[in-house]
């Protein structure tokens, strides 16, 4: 698992709605990627447990927003039984609980759709190798459901629950837009170990229930 | 994982009297005749099992369709003994027990009865109209009904009260109009749904014209302008951008479609930063992707100078840097508003720009000192641009010295 396996290729599969958008990220990503291979689509949340119960993908392509329950459903369903099968969320949505409910769902990591070719392939490879992704406005909604005050916060276990300075300056650095090869060098760390405290953000938001983040998000009106 | 519990909802095919034992055996996951019998046991128990079973019959919802379920011979023998069974047994304890039993079960017994087989043929009615038959059993059916409780109320009147013309005649008045009552209950209960149902599909349909008519105005008129102009990228990227942007605020936006029509602050610091943001890609042809942090604020002028100088830094990245995109990113703290504008372009040494350029100077250095606000400028050439923008947020204390 921890070994590089540049040679080996990656199988994607894609979860939308739309089929016009499956089909041009599939082209986008057969056309220029060669280590990244689409292996199957689905339409529906039903389609698509099916479908990636027989193939097997490495990496799913999950987007949030769906008519039969959305991304989250799919996670619910496929996460205890599928654990090897990484999930990127690949999202149009601009609201936070839609966003962050994936993520909690156990989705790896959220890129927007008006990513490129290229940047998408690349997300691909980091998701698969293990590694999370977070687009800015992703540290950014992070960042908001985890910055409440101290005295607001209901009594817990707080390490589990609040984020350290550390994970707090690169989730800073990543909603400013920075590469993870940028915080690296601006944070005087290496990228695995942004990569660390990113993962350990990405834990503490599934694992923090206690918030109502969904919630809270909506109520502060997070765009 | 088991499979989720139905609703409770009255049986509608494979009944006996009104399908509520069916309905509670379904929901509960049980024989049906364990819950019958359960009713029967109940029933003896001063009419416990009788009152429940009435209460659900009114108040719970029957099934929306016809669901084929094939009731064994047997299992209805069963049914109609647990039910004569339960007679049985009520009226053996009306026998020995005391005078309140007796005369519940003598007249109001016969007028439960009646009250039972106009409501069974008030749920009939609302099945039929489904299936589209009727007839004059159904007419024969209710009035039957009608007349075994207006026997029963009498027989209750004549034999248990010895009253003067007056009274007596009250309280035939007021008894009448109990079983008047007790009979027309299913048709107010399925009014009230109705009307509720009605009120639903009324409200859904205001929503999808209101959707329908924002789209129309919106997106399907940029359709037909992109396609009038497809020959020009650039300008299909324009509207495509602005169209997406209008279109976002609508949906997830403060005050958007999706949200409650709380206060939505017109002039906050996020709807300030989103217009200048939009503002600068539409006129440049660039990507500008806010992303705020923070509880929104009110603009004072400091803030205002904020984003005046955050919008120049926009600008500046977008003409000078030569790239697609810009990142902004706002973090609102209580006391301090931290803006930062990124590029990942072409980049320039401070140190070299020529004295007569004052877009930097002016615009976002000058603003921002004289409104105590610092500004923090990192270019690297080739690596492009961060310009850190802060201002220390006033109190209101503060601000009225």
């Amino acid at each position: 698992m921890t070994e590089p396996d540049d040679q080996k290729i990656i199988k994607v599969f894609l979860v939308d709605d739309h089929a016009l958008f499956r089909s041009g990220v599939r082209a986008e990503l057969d056309r220029a990627v060669p280590d990244v291979t689409v292996v199957g689509e689905a339409g529906s949340v039903d389609e698509a447990v099916a479908a990636i119960r027989h193939h097997r993908p490495d990496v799913v392509l999950l987007d949030v927003h769906m008519p039969d329950g959305g991304g989250a459903e799919v996670l619910r369903q496929l996460r205890p039984e599928l654990p090897d099968v990484v999930f990127l969320a690949l999202s149009v949505s601009d609201a936070a609980e839609d966003v962050i409910a994936v993520i909690r769902a156990g989705a790896r990591g959220y890129v927007t759709k008006t990513i490129s070719g290229r940047e998408l392939a690349d997300a691909v490879r980091r998701v698969h190798a293990g590694d999370p992704v977070f687009s800015p406005r992703l540290a950014g909604f992070v960042l908001d459901v985890f910055s409440q005050k101290p005295g607001a916060a209901p009594p817990g276990d707080p390490e589990l629950d609040l984020l350290t300075r550390r994970e707090r300056d690169v989730l800073r650095l990543l909603a400013r837009g920075y590469a993870y090869k940028e915080i690296a060098g601006e944070l005087f760390i290496s990228v695995k170990t942004v990569e660390t405290h990113v993962s350990s953000v990405l834990r503490k938001t599934q694992l923090s229930n206690r918030y109502e983040l969904s919630r809270w998000a909506s109520d502060r009106r997070l765009v | 994982m088991n499979t989720p519990t139905p609703p409770l909802a009255r049986r509608r095919s494979g009944r006996l009297v009104a399908g509520v034992a069916g309905g509670v055996a379904d929901h509960l996951g049980l024989p049906v005749t364990w819950v019958r019998a359960a009713f029967i046991a109940l029933a003896a128990m001063w009419w416990a099992g009788a009152l429940a079973y009435g209460l659900l019959w009114v108040f719970v919802k029957q099934e929306a369709a016809d669901v084929e379920r094939t009731t064994p011979q047997r299992e209805r023998q069963q049914a109609l003994g647990l039910a004569a069974l339960g007679v049985a047994a009520a009226l053996t304890a009306a026998a020995l027990g005391n005078d309140l039993i007796g005369w519940i079960v003598g007249p109001l017994g016969v007028a439960a009865v009646g009250a039972a087989v106009v409501w069974r043929e008030a749920d009939e009615a609302q099945r039929r109209r489904w299936t589209g038959t009727g007839g004059r059993n159904a007419l024969w059916r209710t009035v039957a009904g009608a007349v075994f409780v207006a026997a029963g109320i009498a027989v209750f009147l004549f034999g248990q009260l010895q009253l003067g013309q007056v009274q007596f005649a009250l309280l035939a008045v007021l008894v009448t109009l109990l079983g008047v009552g007790v009979l027309t209950v299913p048709w107010w209960v399925r009014l009230v749904r109705e009307l509720t149902e009605e009120r639903r599909e009324r409200i859904v349909e205001t929503e999808r014209a209101e959707i329908a008519a924002h789209l129309h105005d919106s997106v399907l008129q940029t359709l037909a302008l992109i396609q009038r102009q497809s020959d020009q990228p650039r300008e299909v990227a324009r509207l495509a951008r602005g169209q997406e942007r209008e279109l976002r605020s609508w949906l997830y936006g403060a005050g958007g479609y999706g949200r409650s029509t709380g206060a939505a602050l017109d002039e906050g610091l996020t709807a300030a930063l989103a217009a200048a943001a939009a503002e600068v890609e539409d006129t440049y042809a660039v990507t500008v992707a806010p992303v705020v942090v923070g509880a929104d604020r009110p603009l004072d002028d400091h803030l205002r100078a904020l984003v005046l100088a955050g919008r120049e830094a926009m600008v500046n990245a977008a003409k000078h840097a030569g790239v697609a995109e810009v990142s902004v990113y706002c973090e609102v703290e209580d006391d301090e508003v931290n803006l930062f504008v990124r590029d990942r372009g072409a980049g320039f040494d401070p140190d070299d720009v020529p004295e007569d350029r004052h877009g930097l100077a002016d615009s976002v250095h000058g603003r921002m000192e004289r409104h105590g606000g610092t500004v923090r400028l990192r270019s690297t050439p080739g690596e492009g641009t961060e310009v850190h923008l802060a201002m220390r947020v006033r109190t209101h204390e503060e601000a009225a010295t």
